[in-house]
C-alpha cells in the first residue's frame, strides 16, 4: 500500500503544527517554512496527478482497517486534479501574502496550512463522515483566515458566515445520523452497494437524505436561495485569502459531483432527484451574479460576483452528470479557479497603489504600471468573460457543448451567452475608471501614493497569469485528462472492487 | 419510547431554530448549542434505542448495540464544542469592536 495518498493532507498539517509550536520565530523563518511546505506540497500534487493517470482507484486504509468498516482515502483522477489545484492555489497566496498581509494578525501561516490540509482531506477522503470532519477542518480555518486583520466589517461578515456554517454542519449531522441509521454504511463506494437494496420502507427517508446533503454541498457552492453570504464574505477578507476562499465553492461543486456520480446515481428512486430543479437554480445563481457585477461598486466585489456566476455555470454539468458535461465542468473549474483567483490578487496589487481609494470604482490616482498590470487584467478580463481565444473561451464551449441536448440547453445557452457579455461590459466599464480616468480634480491628495514593492504579491501574479496561457495551449491533454477522469468517475463497480473488494463477501446483518 | 423520543429531539430543535433566529449573538449561540443538542442526540439514536445492551461483544450479555454512532457522536460533539467556542470569541471581540450584541453589529451593509 502505497502512502501516497495521505500525503497531501500530511504535508500541510505537519507544517502547521510545526509553525504552532515554533510561533515566537521570525516573519521571515514563518514565511520560508510555509512557501517551502507548500512547494514540496505541489511536488506531491503532480506525483498524485502523474500516478493517477493509469487510472486505477488508489486505496489508503486508514490504520489498515478494511472498508467498509474502517475509513478510506481514494485518489483517482477527480481527486488528484482537484488536489494540483489547490496546491498551486496555495503556493500563490502564501506567496502573494508574504507581501504584508500575513503580519496584520496573528497565525497566519499557520491558520493557511490547516486550511489546505482540510481542503485536500475533503478532496480525498472516501467516507462521508470523514468529509464532515474535514469541511469542519477547513471550515474552522476559513473562520479564522476571514477575520484576519481585523476591523468590524470583518467581524461582522464573520459571524454571520460562522453562524450560516454551523447551522450547515448541523443538516450534515442530520443527513449523516439518518444515512446511517438507514443504510448502515457511510463509504461511498458501499453506496453502490446498499442503495439498490433499500426496502421500500425506507425509501422516503433516504430521499430526505439525499436532498439534505445536496442542501449542505449547495450551501458551500453558494447556489441561489442560499448562496447570498458568498459575496459578503469574500470582500470582507483580505484579498489573499479571498483568493483561496475561490477554491471554497468547489468543495461543494465537488462534493456534490463525487457523492452523486458514485453513490446516488446507483439507484433509479435517488438519481434523477437533482435533475429537475438544480438546472434551473444553477441558471438563477449566474443570472443574480450578473445582478451583482452590474451592480458592484468595488472591484473585489465584481470579482465575487464572478466566483457565484463560476458556481452556477459548474452546477449545470452536476446537475447533467453526462460524461461530456462531468469533463466540461472539469475543465471549467481548473481554468475558472485560476482565473477568478489570479483576478483578487490582481485587484490586491491595485487596490494598494490606489491608495485611500483601494478597489472602489472611483476616480482614483494614477496606477503605475499601466502596461503590466493593464495587460494582467485584460488577459484575465478575456479568460474570465469566456472570449476566444483564451482558455475562458474553450471551457466555456465545452460547456455548453455538454448542454445542448438537454432539456435546459436553450436557456442555458442564453443564460451562458448573455452573461459573457455582461461580465465584458462591466470589465470594461471597471477598466475605463481605473486606468483610463486618473487623476481627476479633487483626487490630488492620492497622486502622492508610490508603488508599494510587493516581490512576494508580484511572483504570486505571474505565477497565476502564466498558468492561464499554459492553460489554453495544453487544453487538449488538459481536456483529455478531464475526459478520462469523467469516464472514471462514471464506472461505479471500479470504485467499489477498488475499495470493498467483492462486496458479496461482507456480511450484513438486517437492521431492526 | 420512539414517540417520546423523536417528540423531545423536535422540540429541541425547533427550540434551537427559533432561538437562532433571534436578533441578539447570544441568543444565536444558545440556539445553535441547542440545535447540535438536538443532532446529536439524533446520530445517538440511529444506532437504535435499547436498554442494557453493551456496545462490545461481551459474553453473557443478551445482545449488542452498534458502537459506530457511539463513536460518531464523540466526534460531532466534539467539532461542535470546538465551533461554538470559536462563534462565542468572535461574538465578544464584535461586540467590544462594535458595542452592540445585535447579530448585524448596527451596521447597514
Amino acid at each position: 500500500m502505497s502512502h501516497l495518498p495521505i500525503l497531501p493532507i500530511l504535508l500541510p498539517l505537519v507544517a502547521a503544527i510545526l509553525l504552532l509550536v515554533t510561533s515566537g520565530m521570525e516573519t521571515a523563518a514563518k514565511r520560508a517554512v510555509s512557501l517551502a511546505a507548500f512547494g514540496l506540497l505541489a511536488i506531491v500534487a503532480v506525483v498524485c496527478l502523474v500516478t493517477a493517470a493509469d487510472g486505477t482507484v488508489r486505496v489508503y486504509r486508514l490504520g489498515d482497517w478494511p472498508a467498509p468498516y474502517g475509513i478510506v482515502l481514494m485518489l483517482d483522477r477527480l481527486s488528484a486534479i482537484m488536489v494540483a489545484l489547490t496546491s498551486g492555489l496555495a503556493v500563490a497566496v502564501c506567496m502573494a501574502a508574504t507581501s504584508g498581509t500575513d503580519t496584520q494578525g496573528k497565525q497566519f501561516h499557520a491558520f493557511l496550512q490547516f486550511q489546505i490540509a482540510g481542503l485536500n482531506g475533503a478532496f480525498l477522503t472516501g467516507d462521508l463522515f470523514n468529509l464532515f470532519v474535514f469541511f469542519e477542518i477547513l471550515l474552522l480555518a476559513s473562520y479564522a483566515l476571514l477575520v484576519h486583520g481585523g476591523g468590524l466589517a470583518r467581524a461582522r461578515a464573520g459571524v454571520s458566515y460562522v453562524v450560516l456554517n454551523l447551522c450547515g454542519s448541523a443538516l450534515f449531522l442530520v443527513a449523516l445520523g439518518l444515512l446511517y441509521g438507514t443504510l448502515g454504511t457511510l463509504n461511498m463506494a458501499d453506496l453502490v452497494v446498499v442503495l439498490p437494496q433499500v426496502a421500500e420502507a425506507d425509501k422516503a427517508l433516504v430521499k430526505v437524505v439525499v436532498t439534505l446533503l445536496a442542501v449542505v454541498f449547495l450551501l458551500k457552492a453558494a447556489l441561489l436561495p442560499i448562496g447570498f453570504w458568498l459575496p459578503h464574505v469574500y470582500t470582507a477578507a483580505t484579498l489573499p485569502v479571498a483568493s483561496l476562499f475561490v477554491i471554497m465553492t468547489k468543495v461543494g461543486i465537488y462534493a456534490l459531483l463525487r457523492v452523486s456520480a458514485i453513490g446516488f446515481a446507483a439507484a433509479p428512486f435517488t438519481a434523477d432527484l437533482l435533475q429537475p430543479w438544480l438546472p434551473w437554480l444553477a441558471l438563477g445563481t449566474i443570472l443574480i451574479g450578473c445582478v451583482g457585477v452590474l451592480a458592484a461598486k468595488r472591484l473585489g466585489m465584481i470579482v465575487a460576483n464572478l466566483v457565484l456566476i463560476s458556481g452556477g455555470t459548474l452546477l449545470l454539468g452536476v446537475a447533467e452528470l453526462s460524461a461530456a458535461s462531468i469533463s466540461a465542468l472539469i475543465f471549467y473549474m481548473v481554468q475558472s479557479t485560476v482565473v477568478t483567483g489570479a483576478l483578487f490578487l490582481l485587484v490586491d496589487a491595485l487596490a494598494r497603489q490606489r491608495g485611500e481609494v483601494g478597489d472602489a470604482l472611483e476616480d482614483g490616482p494614477k496606477v503605475a504600471g499601466m502596461l503590466t498590470l493593464g495587460g494582467a487584467y485584460l488577459l484575465l478580463a478575456i479568460a474570465v468573460s469566456g472570449a476566444p481565444p483564451l482558455t475562458g473561451f474553450l471551457g466555456k464551449l465545452m460547456v455548453l457543448q455538454s448542454l445542448r441536448e438537454t432539456e435546459t440547453g436553450t436557456a442555458a445557452w442564453f443564460v451562458l451567452l448573455l452573461s459573457g457579455l455582461i461580465v465584458v461590459l462591466v470589465l470594461a466599464r471597471a477598466a475605463s475608471v481605473v486606468f483610463w480616468e486618473p487623476g481627476s480634480p479633487g483626487t490630488e491628495k492620492h497622486a502622492t501614493v508610490t508603488l508599494v514593492a510587493a516581490p512576494g504579491l508580484s511572483w504570486a501574479l505571474i505565477l497565476m497569469l502564466a498558468a492561464v496561457p499554459v492553460l489554453t495551449v495544453a487544453a487538449s491533454p488538459v481536456s483529455a485528462y478531464a475526459r478520462a477522469t469523467a469516464d472514471q468517475l462514471l464506472s461505479r463497480d471500479a470504485y467499489v472492487a477498488a475499495v470493498i473488494g467483492d462486496p458479496s463477501a461482507i456480511k450484513r446483518e438486517r437492521r431492526p | 419510547m420512539e414517540l417520546l423520543v423523536s417528540l423531545g429531539l423536535g422540540i429541541l430543535a425547533a427550540g434551537g431554530i427559533f432561538l437562532i433566529l433571534r436578533p441578539t449573538t447570544f441568543s444565536v449561540v444558545l440556539g445553535l448549542t441547542l440545535l447540535s443538542y438536538a443532532v446529536n442526540a439524533l446520530i445517538f439514536f440511529g444506532g437504535r434505542l435499547g436498554a442494557s445492551s453493551p456496545p462490545l461483544a461481551l459474553a453473557g450479555a443478551s445482545g449488542q448495540t452498534d458502537p459506530l454512532p457511539q463513536a460518531l457522536v464523540l466526534t460531532a460533539i466534539v467539532i461542535g464544542f470546538g465551533m461554538t467556542a470559536y462563534l462565542m470569541a468572535l461574538a465578544l471581540k464584535a461586540k467590544g469592536e462594535s458595542g452592540t450584541d445585535h447579530v448585524d453589529l448596527g451596521g447597514d451593509q
